[in-house]
């Protein structure tokens, strides 16, 4: 038996919401990753605290908000977006990040994200794709690949899943990229680059979850799935390959394409002025 | 148009105008919204005003952002407002919900048309009154308040945000497609003039566990915290304790959702608004609102020259139901009667609070129910007395 | 005392804009009530359209026109579909240079639309007949409606505006038809 280790501090004591703890995410679930890449790197921005505001919508994801020692809002399942438009122009001094899961964002909130992007509004998107709704027990969802199992497709889903990142590219975000929780310092990166970044960026983060997906497509644990990260991921340079190759399909033995893939500078949404009179 | 956020003076225009200058001239600092008729005309004259004098107007995707991002402007710290009509007003039943749940303060205008569904786009209705109080699920509290002209169109939707910011709830302008549309002259008093109150505020600098959500005052009001001010909030639409922290336990739900209600209910005599006509001597008491309440006025002058004790309460708050006024006027009435452009909706409310017969004179919408209708009803009760 | 009047005529004409003008001069020039109403939607595009108002010198309770006093009609279309609609002994009003009335009907006429085409700007046909009307009803004073127009018409066009106003209203004048 080794001895345990009692940790008295931990480094982001200052921006999680200690008294929130425990969180309620599985063993082997990716959400804390990213929460604590999105920790990490929101301290290293510049930009004070008090003037980063957290957005979620509903889902596991949706709980990071919960979590967060900023302030923070947990909306209503899809509406995450439109919500933060609210505050972000309501004070648009304020930094606003969307952090919430592949089915609050792109099923139930897919108009609202197409149209966010097309605004390109200057708002920070995490989506934690994990192919499935986890924190109902494991449902398909709009990014659920074609013949996996799920409690709503018990024969197999027989829909063809987004592609996220050609999606957004076409909406109009000026940033796009993927990563996976095994790509935690490429991730945390990513996101302290978005921060420098006017306009809407996107970045979409596979995540395991192993008791809502893994569990009926043959990936038992959260590390069996990480694995399969480290032995299928592929870095692209933009403009590398065509977007619309950038499909994830995890229950085959597929190239899963990650990489900045877009990176542009079209002009943020800026409300309205009356024209100057001549 | 002007660069002035009060347009001082005297117009003449409808009553969906009248309502966006009422918005400008209690602050709105945000709107956003999706064109539907009848309330089209609210979001193009605030598309105008606004970026005017250097506030911020969007156009959403649909109903559901709009309501979703009017909660996000207000607890941003700006008063907002949306408007919509018919479908719209049930996409943003939803988020309704969130507001009522965050006790975010806005301002729903509803422009009601006849429905349901697609129903009549550019006529009347008197329809949602019922779905104002309990379209969204679960239990909660709104303000309601319908105009009967553009004057009070304007008024009621600066009583509206200060409404809405005193009791951090959602007020919804309640009004139809006929006040909506139709031109009066509306007077615009001096910005002076004009009452603005306050948000109550923490008292305290972020120092410590602000609680935006603990009521420590009679009037159930907790302080509000916006985004920015470093008081470092949870706001969620789940069951949450007085931190904003979700606390899904019957113990916590009881507490939170009672209070919602409570908070409305204990300050309903400072919401509530109505106003009388010929009530002294009524054994006849007459009930309507928005722009069927014109005609009831004159249905009740009308059988006052004939000599029938009839008398109108006109109803300017809808929800909270002004349960002790038609209670006091109950005990000298013989029979209500209750005027509305929907099947009996309010008629059914009335009866919930008093013993005699309540008639009904409605009409399902598209068209104003006329003096002589009401009329023929108040004589035909009168003939019965 | 309610006077109820209705302006008609097709989609263009803007008979919309007579009755907003109208009801203006009324109800912030004159000390009277007003209320203007008018129908929506694609139904009221094309063909018959028309704008009303009521007025009357105690607060008004049913805004709509139910039997018009007065009926302005610009087009052969809206003088058949509302000559029906208006009170007996209402004064009606034409531009007779496109309605041809019934021969025992008793109407006022005026070529606005020629009047209109002689100022070089056909838009302003409303505004001949508001002066025309103005002048044939007595209903507001002269320079009520001209401030009206004033305060309602872009700021550029408001000279040709007052003189199309003043066409009609002389017009009636020269006809000996004015109140």
């Amino acid at each position: 038996m080794s001895e345990m280790i009692v940790v008295q501090d931990h480094p982001l004591d200052n921006i999680i919401r200690k008294d929130r703890m425990p969180h309620i995410w599985c063993p082997g679930c990716g959400i804390g990753i990213v929460m604590r890449a999105y920790a990490t790197a929101i301290q290293e921005t510049g930009i004070p605290l008090d003037q980063h505001v957290v957005v979620s919508g509903i889902g596991c994801t949706g709980r990071v908000a919960g979590y967060m020692d900023i302030d923070s809002y947990h909306s209503t399942h899809g509406r995450a977006l439109p919500f933060a438009t609210g505050i972000k122009l309501g004070n648009p001094d304020l930094t606003v990040t969307v952090i919430s899961g592949d089915g609050d964002l792109a099923s139930i909130g897919g108009n609202h994200l197409i149209h966010a992007a097309r605004r390109n509004i200057d708002l920070k998107v995490i989506c934690v794709n994990n192919f499935n709704y986890g924190m109902t027990g494991g449902q398909v969802g709009p990014t659920t690949p074609t013949g996996a199992f799920g409690t709503t497709a018990p024969y197999g889903n027989p829909e063809l899943p987004f592609n996220l990142p050609f999606l957004l590219a076409a909406s109009g975000a000026n940033y796009v990229s993927r990563w996976t929780t095994m790509h935690i310092r490429e991730m945390k990166k990513e996101f302290l680059y978005t921060y420098s970044k006017p306009g809407f960026t996107f970045t979409e983060i596979i995540s395991p979850c192993p008791i809502g997906f893994g569990k009926s497509n043959n990936i038992d644990t959260g590390l069996e799935e990480m694995e399969l990260y480290r032995r299928r991921c592929e870095l692209v340079r933009p403009g590398e390959l065509p977007l619309d190759d950038l499909d994830i399909n995890l229950i085959e033995d597929k190239p899963i394409y990650v990489g900045r893939f877009v990176d542009r500078d079209n002009p943020p949404f800026s409300p309205a002025k009356p024209k100057e009179e001549k | 148009m002007s660069n002035r956020r009060v347009l001082t003076g005297n117009h003449f225009m409808n009553g969906d105008i009248a309502t966006a200058e009422g918005a400008m001239a209690a602050r709105i600092g945000f709107f956003a919204g999706y064109p539907i008729t009848p309330s089209t005309e609210v979001a193009e004259r605030l598309a105008r005003r606004m970026p005017e004098v250097g506030d911020t107007f969007i156009q959403m995707e649909d109903e559901l952002a709009s309501m979703a991002a009017i909660i996000g402007g207000s607890l941003a710290g700006k008063r907002s407002m949306t408007a919509t009509s018919g479908p719209g007003i049930s996409l943003m039943m939803e988020n309704l919900g969130l507001a009522a749940m965050m006790e975010a303060p806005c301002v729903v205008v509803n422009i009601q048309r006849g429905g349901p569904s697609t129903g009549l786009p550019t006529l009347a209705g008197q329809s949602d009154i019922m779905q104002a109080r309990w379209g969204s699920h679960g239990d909660y509290r709104i303000i309601a308040y319908s105009p009967w002209s553009p004057q009070e169109a304007f008024d009621l939707t600066v009583l509206s945000f200060n409404m809405a910011d005193r009791y951090r709830v959602p007020t919804l302008l309640l009004a139809d497609e006929v006040i909506g549309h139709m031109v009066e002259r509306v007077v615009i008093p001096e910005e002076s003039e004009i009452e603005h109150w306050e948000r109550k505020k923490p008292t305290k600098p972020p120092n410590g566990r602000f609680k935006p959500f603990e009521a420590l005052d009679d009037d159930l009001v907790p302080p509000i915290a916006h985004a920015g001010e470093g008081y470092k909030v949870h706001f969620t639409g789940l069951t949450h304790d007085e931190r904003g922290y979700p606390d899904m336990t019957p113990d916590t739900h009881q507490k939170l959702v009672t209070r919602l209600v409570e908070k409305i209910r204990v300050n309903a005599d400072d919401i509530i608004r109505t106003e009388d006509y010929q009530l002294d001597d009524a054994k006849i008491v007459l009930i309507s609102f928005g722009c069927t309440a014109r005609s009831a006025r004159r249905a009740v002058r009308d059988a006052r020259e004939q000599g029938i004790p009839v008398g109108l309460l006109r109803m300017i708050s809808i929800w909270p139901f002004p349960k002790k006024i038609i209670k006091e006027l109950a005990s000298n009435a013989d029979t209500f009667i209750v005027a509305e452009m929907n099947l009996g909706q309010m008629s059914r409310e009335v009866e919930r609070h008093v013993s005699q017969p309540v008639v009904g004179v409605n009409h399902a919408g598209g068209e104003m129910i006329s003096p002589e209708k009401i009329l023929k009803a108040i004589k035909e009760v009168a003939g019965d007395v | 005392m309610r006077t109820e009047i209705r302006f008609s005529g097709f989609g263009g004409q803007g008979v919309v804009l007579m009755g907003y003008i109208m009801g203006n001069a009324l109800a912030l020039h004159e000390a009277l009530e007003c209320v203007m109403t008018q129908a929506y939607g694609p139904e009221a595009r094309g063909g018959a359209s028309s704008s009303n108002i009521v007025v009357s010198k105690e607060p008004i309770d049913y805004p709509f026109v139910q039997e018009p006093d007065i009926l302005v009609a610009l087009s052969q279309e809206a003088y058949t579909k509302f000559r029906p609609t208006a009170k007996d002994g209402a004064t009606i009003i034409i531009d007779n240079g496109l309605v041809d009335p019934s021969a025992e009907d008793n109407t006022h006429g005026i070529p606005a639309t020629q009047f209109a085409e002689y100022l070089g700007r056909r838009i302003v046909t409303n505004v001949v007949m508001m002066g025309f009307v103005t002048a044939v009803t007595g209903i507001a004073n002269r320079e009520s409606v001209e401030k009206a127009i004033e305060a309602t018409v872009k700021t550029k066009t408001i000279p040709l505006n007052l003189k199309a106003f003043a066409a009609g209203f002389d017009y009636a004048l020269e006809k000996e038809l004015a109140k």
